[in-house]
């Protein structure tokens, strides 16, 4: 993956949490809680090394990123079972290929601190 | 003293909106459009090669082409038979999103055409996650790729509308387990549809072309 995607990545983020500081009438920004799924393809440390360039200046600027981290979970289609994929996607139970992604794919802003 | 503000917004919901204002355009102009993925050297432009003759006389088409930098793909896609060919150079950037269409979408008279194929920047994992506004994604794979391939970037691979399995004509040479690869397509995206193909050969194109142009009518009708 390029770096790039982090920073267009990183862009977006400033741009919700500026809008919604401004909604609140806040004057600055501390915390950042971001919900990440296992399957979104991420880094954290490269989202808050853009982070802080970008934030300068802003309401945002020195805010704190935390990430939670949401393991994939997948359901068989065919027998119901639920589990977190190894290295094959296939059900550990049936050996179904019919499955589909329950959590994982998460990718938002959950909440701010400001003040 | 500091207090929580609830957010809950998906990051890419700024990109979301505007993908939405580029489907409205499309629709409205009546162009159906069509974003093209792929890893580097899958054979996207060769596809619009092969694809662009076959549609003569039958759609009028544009190609936009996300390039890094350079603008070899769209003068292809122009010599290729492209009514209109645009380059985007993304300055770097690994995918295109629906701000560097838009842009594109403002150089062009859409009245003008039936059929957009935006050709994304050849990578597997970013274009997935960044819509476009387009009705219809389309994966471009290949044979010497390797057949793990769904079962490495299921991002991409459960995306799509479209898989188009290139370079079939280098399978005798290839150790490429098609068993192994149609069960990674299978889990990740049962409903895709598949044509196989070899843009060198020209052998499946037609299944494809034919299978499109069918696509583009029934968008027309509404």
């Amino acid at each position: 993956m390029g770096i790039m995607h982090e920073l267009s990545v990183t862009e977006s983020i400033l741009e919700i949490a500026l809008r919604h500081a401004q909604e609140s009438q806040a004057k600055r920004v501390i915390n950042l809680y971001l919900v990440i799924g296992q399957l979104s393809s991420i880094v954290d440390d490269s989202v808050q090394f853009y982070w802080d360039l970008i934030s300068k200046d802003t309401l945002a600027e020195g805010a704190k990123l935390h990430f939670q981290r949401i393991p994939a979970r997948l359901a068989c289609l065919e027998c119901g079972h639920e589990y977190s994929p190894g290295g094959d996607l296939t059900c550990p139970a049936c050996h179904s290929a019919r499955v589909k992604v329950i959590t994982g794919k998460e990718f938002r802003l959950d909440a701010m601190d400001v003040e | 003293m500091p207090q929580r503000v609830a957010v809950v917004e998906n990051i890419l919901n700024a990109n979301d909106r505007l993908a939405a204002e580029n489907r409205l355009r499309l629709d409205t102009a009546g162009v159906f459009a069509i974003n093209l993925m792929a890893s580097p050297g899958a054979g996207k432009t060769s596809l619009i090669e092969q694809t662009l003759p076959r549609l003569t006389g039958k759609l009028r088409v544009a190609v936009v082409d996300g390039d890094i930098a350079t603008s070899l793909d769209a003068d292809r896609a122009a010599a290729a038979g492209a009514q209109a060919a645009i380059q985007i150079n993304t300055g770097g950037d690994c995918h295109l999103d629906a701000v560097m269409l838009q842009q594109a979408l403002n150089q062009l008279d859409l009245s003008k055409f039936d059929l957009l194929i935006v050709e994304n920047v050849g990578n597997l994992v970013c274009p997935a996650s960044f819509a476009l506004g387009t009705h219809l994604s389309v994966l471009v794979a290949s044979i010497p790729e390797g057949d793990d391939k769904p079962h490495k970037y299921p991002g991409m691979y459960s995306g799509v509308d479209v898989l188009i399995l290139n370079k079939i004509d280098l399978l005798p040479y290839i150790n490429f387990r098609m068993d192994f690869f149609k069960q990674g397509v299978e889990i990740l995206n049962p409903d895709v549809v598949t044509f196989p193909l070899s843009c060198r050969t020209g052998e499946g194109v037609e299944d494809w072309t034919d299978w499109l142009v069918g696509r583009v009518a029934t968008f027309k009708r509404g």
